[in-house]
């Protein structure tokens, strides 16, 4: 049992919760996961941490609410517990210094990506971050990342705030204004596929952290399983992070949609 | 005293005497074995009930009264973790049923959980004086050990075996599955003091997230895990060594010794066309989902696809759970599809019978070779090819040949892929200075159990890539006892 100790709306579907999880938040590194059930009848689910506290012992998750699980977890209040949370799980980020680094995230990806920022930045990169969002109110994280980026760069796909367009365009932006050494992109899947098509016409590295259905977490069931390069790989723990050039992205997207018309 | 004294001395206590002198042996071997009360197979296959009843009392012990308690007990031999198995008998036989449930316990953290699962048809079973020289059926014993410690267990009196005075000396286990269960219970009654730290949310790993409800009730599993805990062995749920804790934080925590027991982890697949298919998965995923999430409860948040056309790939136990889940889950169909033929399956010969009985067919000489989906990705259709049998193989058994030409195709809209695990990772990857072999197990002394690292012991899937429960418990008592010599020298 892992209790709530602060809850923040980023928007209606979005919440940031910090957690009671001391000894994850000693052990965790950028890029990491846990594994979060809520109620004795709950699902378990992978969920990127977006940062932690050692001293107040605390992690923080960034959640959006899109299906039961989520939306449990985004009902819990402060002084709440948790039932379950496991970590830290999956390889951490591999951090050095690059030279330019761009990292863009969509949607609630945005979350997962501030630790690579910040990690990307302390290890002397120079660091540009594209977030994108559909509109306005669902750009999260802004101020946290200016504090650890050189460049922050904002597209709505409605232009209500930053340029009008995709992750995608922003990039491009970068890419055909400076040489950038690698990539790093966290969001829904057929974002990541996109910003991996672009990426890979500049033969530029990228990296993608997949967020797949997992049960376990731990290596043992495979559900996460997906194509990198050919190959059969589990993110669990493989993963999360692979060469976005690499991954079936199509393959992903399918068995995202495994039980569409079942939860 | 060695283990042949001991038996022998417990063997000639006047009770025994007079038990052997009570009953002609030529009227114990005129007894027929028992059969196994059993829920009816078309009733079963619409519940989670477990199909195996046990047996009444006056079935244990006219069975109990067949056992010659021979001189030379070989059925011990046969035990992984030592039973005193006459002494147990002989104790059913006279109306002793509780204990015979403390001599269970005395070698056996688990004999609840042994009596149902364990392989006995292979071990105890097959040194049996009845087999071996009668030519005949053998005393069921493991019947018999189900027999008493559920007994035990609905007398509601159920005994917590002595703890001697706590020698302080702190012992980490990773992992909760049978090999640490095994191992805790024993070094608890040495005196250690014992924490089980396990990945999962519950305890009892392959016993509550693979080995069906059918076969091995949860609550079974939870007596049997709160009787360590009367007895004083701390778990901790949710917690990874090697990722939450690492090597260095166990032994800052005062811990002096480890026993590595992570057990089974990635599946294998067969990597053949459309294995990434929606409704393709493994034993390990959909028994975890149907088991420890309790996905077939409308109430749980956890799905489950509803195959209706259900083939299961392999010829094990974890091949058998799933298909039978598979019928229990409403499947019309549900088929084993297996390489070689039946006489090679390394499935209990018990669980070929029930899942027969209920109605699952057997596609045997069938290899899978690649599978077919619809526009939205979910498999529909599976491509078989024909084997036959040619020379033995390294495992001994004829290995299968594919018949040139001979593919034939089914309809189905589940696959669950069961040719085996890997072990668990998390352990050899974190833990420095570790031998791993090429399969990626954990090499360690086959009499001690103690790896590389002086400190570290393991037992278990970790080390021997996939074994049953009862292997895994003896692994577990083998790292006790050289764990305790070690600390005594």
């Amino acid at each position: 049992m892992n209790k709530i100790v602060n809850k923040e709306y980023f928007s209606a579907n979005v919440v940031k919760l910090e957690v009671e999880a001391p000894l994850i938040a000693r052990a965790r590194k950028a890029g990491h996961f846990v594994i979060v059930r809520t109620g004795e009848k709950g699902e378990r689910i992978p969920l990127t941490i977006t940062s932690a506290d050692v001293e107040r012992g605390t992690i923080t998750l960034v959640i959006q609410a899109v299906g039961k699980s989520t939306r449990k977890l985004c009902a819990l209040e402060a002084g709440d517990y948790i039932t379950d949370v496991v970590g830290p799980l999956g390889k951490a980020t591999h951090i050095e210094k690059f030279g330019t680094v761009v990292c863009c995230g969509g949607g609630v990806g945005v979350a997962p990506l501030l630790p690579i920022v910040e990690a990307m930045k302390k290890a002397g990169n120079k660091v540009i971050t594209v977030l994108a969002a559909r509109t306005k109110e669902l750009i999260i994280l802004e101020e946290q990342m200016r504090q650890h980026s050189d460049e922050v760069i904002i597209m709505t796909d409605d232009g209500s705030y930053g340029r009008k367009g995709l992750v995608t365009n922003g990039v491009e932006e970068v890419i055909n204004r400076e040489k950038v050494d690698l990539c790093v992109t966290i969001g829904p899947a057929v974002m990541m596929k996109f910003v991996a098509l672009l990426t890979k016409k500049y033969d530029l590295p990228t990296i993608a952290s997949l967020n797949t259905i997992m049960v376990d977490g731990t290596g043992m069931c495979g559900a996460c399983r997906v194509t990198v390069g050919g190959k059969t790989k589990f993110v669990c723990v493989d993963g999360p992070e692979f060469d976005a050039h690499q991954v079936d992205f199509d393959e992903m997207l399918m068995r995202l949609s495994s039980y569409k018309g079942i939860e | 005293m060695d283990n042949k004294e001991y038996l022998n001395a417990q063997r000639a206590e006047a009770w025994r005497e007079a038990l052997r002198k009570s009953k002609p042996n030529k009227d114990r071997i005129g007894i027929a074995r028992v059969a196994m009360n059993e829920l009816a197979p078309d009733y079963r296959i619409t519940c989670n009930e477990e199909v195996n009843q046990g047996l009444n009392r006056k079935q244990a012990l006219l069975e109990a009264s067949r056992c010659l308690d021979c001189p030379e007990p070989l059925c011990t031999t046969g035990c992984p973790v030592g039973i005193n198995i006459p002494k147990f008998i002989k104790n059913i036989e006279r109306g002793e049923i509780l204990e015979a449930a403390r001599t269970l316990k005395e070698t056996s953290a688990l004999p609840a959980v042994c009596g149902r699962v364990c392989p006995q048809e292979k071990q105890c079973e097959s040194k049996c004086f009845y087999l071996q020289k009668l030519k005949k059926e053998p005393v069921a014993i493991g019947y018999l050990e189900r027999f008493a410690a559920d007994y035990e267990r609905e007398s509601g009196q159920i005994s917590v075996p002595e703890i001697p005075q706590r020698n302080g000396i702190k012992i980490a286990v990773v992992g909760s599955g049978p090999a640490g269960l095994s191992f805790a219970g024993d070094m608890i009654k040495k005196g250690y003091a014992v924490t089980v730290f396990e990945a999962l949310h519950e305890i009892g790993g392959v016993l509550k997230y693979g080995i069906p409800e059918f076969r091995l009730p949860n609550s079974i599993v939870d007596v049997e895990i709160d009787n360590l805990r009367k007895m004083g062995v701390e778990f901790v749920t949710d917690c990874i060594i090697g990722k939450t804790l690492s090597y260095d934080d166990l032994h800052e925590m005062g811990f002096k010794g480890i026993f590595a027991a992570s057990g089974a982890g990635l599946p294998r697949f067969m990597n053949i066309p459309g294995e990434n298919l929606i409704g393709v998965m493994s034993s390990n995923e959909y028994l975890t989902r149907v088991n420890l999430m309790r996905a077939a409860d409308p109430e749980a948040d956890t799905p489950v696809l509803p195959g209706r056309k259900v083939a299961i790939i392999g010829g094990g136990n974890t091949a058998m759970d799933s298909v039978r889940t598979a019928r229990r889950l409403g499947a019309e169909r549900a088929i084993i599809v297996y390489r070689r033929s039946e006489e090679e399956m390394p499935a209990r010969i018990e669980e070929v019978k029930h899942a027969k009985e209920e109605g699952i067919e057997f596609m045997t000489l069938h290899n899978p070779i690649e599978y077919i989906g619809d526009e939205k990705g979910h498999v529909t259709r599976m491509r078989l090819q024909k084997m036959t049998l040619g020379e033995p193989d390294a495992s001994g058994r004829r290995s299968p040949v594919p018949i040139p030409g001979a593919i034939v195709e089914i309809d189905v809209d589940m696959v669950i892929v069961s040719v085996g695990v890997s072990p668990n990772p998390l352990i050899p990857n974190t833990f420095k200075g570790l031998t791993i072999s090429p399969k990626g197990t954990i090499v360690v002394d086959e009499s001690s159990m103690r790896s590389d690292l002086p400190d570290l012991y393991a037992g278990g899937d970790i080390v021997r890539g996939g074994a049953t429960v009862i292997l895994a418990m003896g692994d577990g008592r083998r790292a006790a006892s050289a764990m305790d010599a070690q600390f005594h020298r």
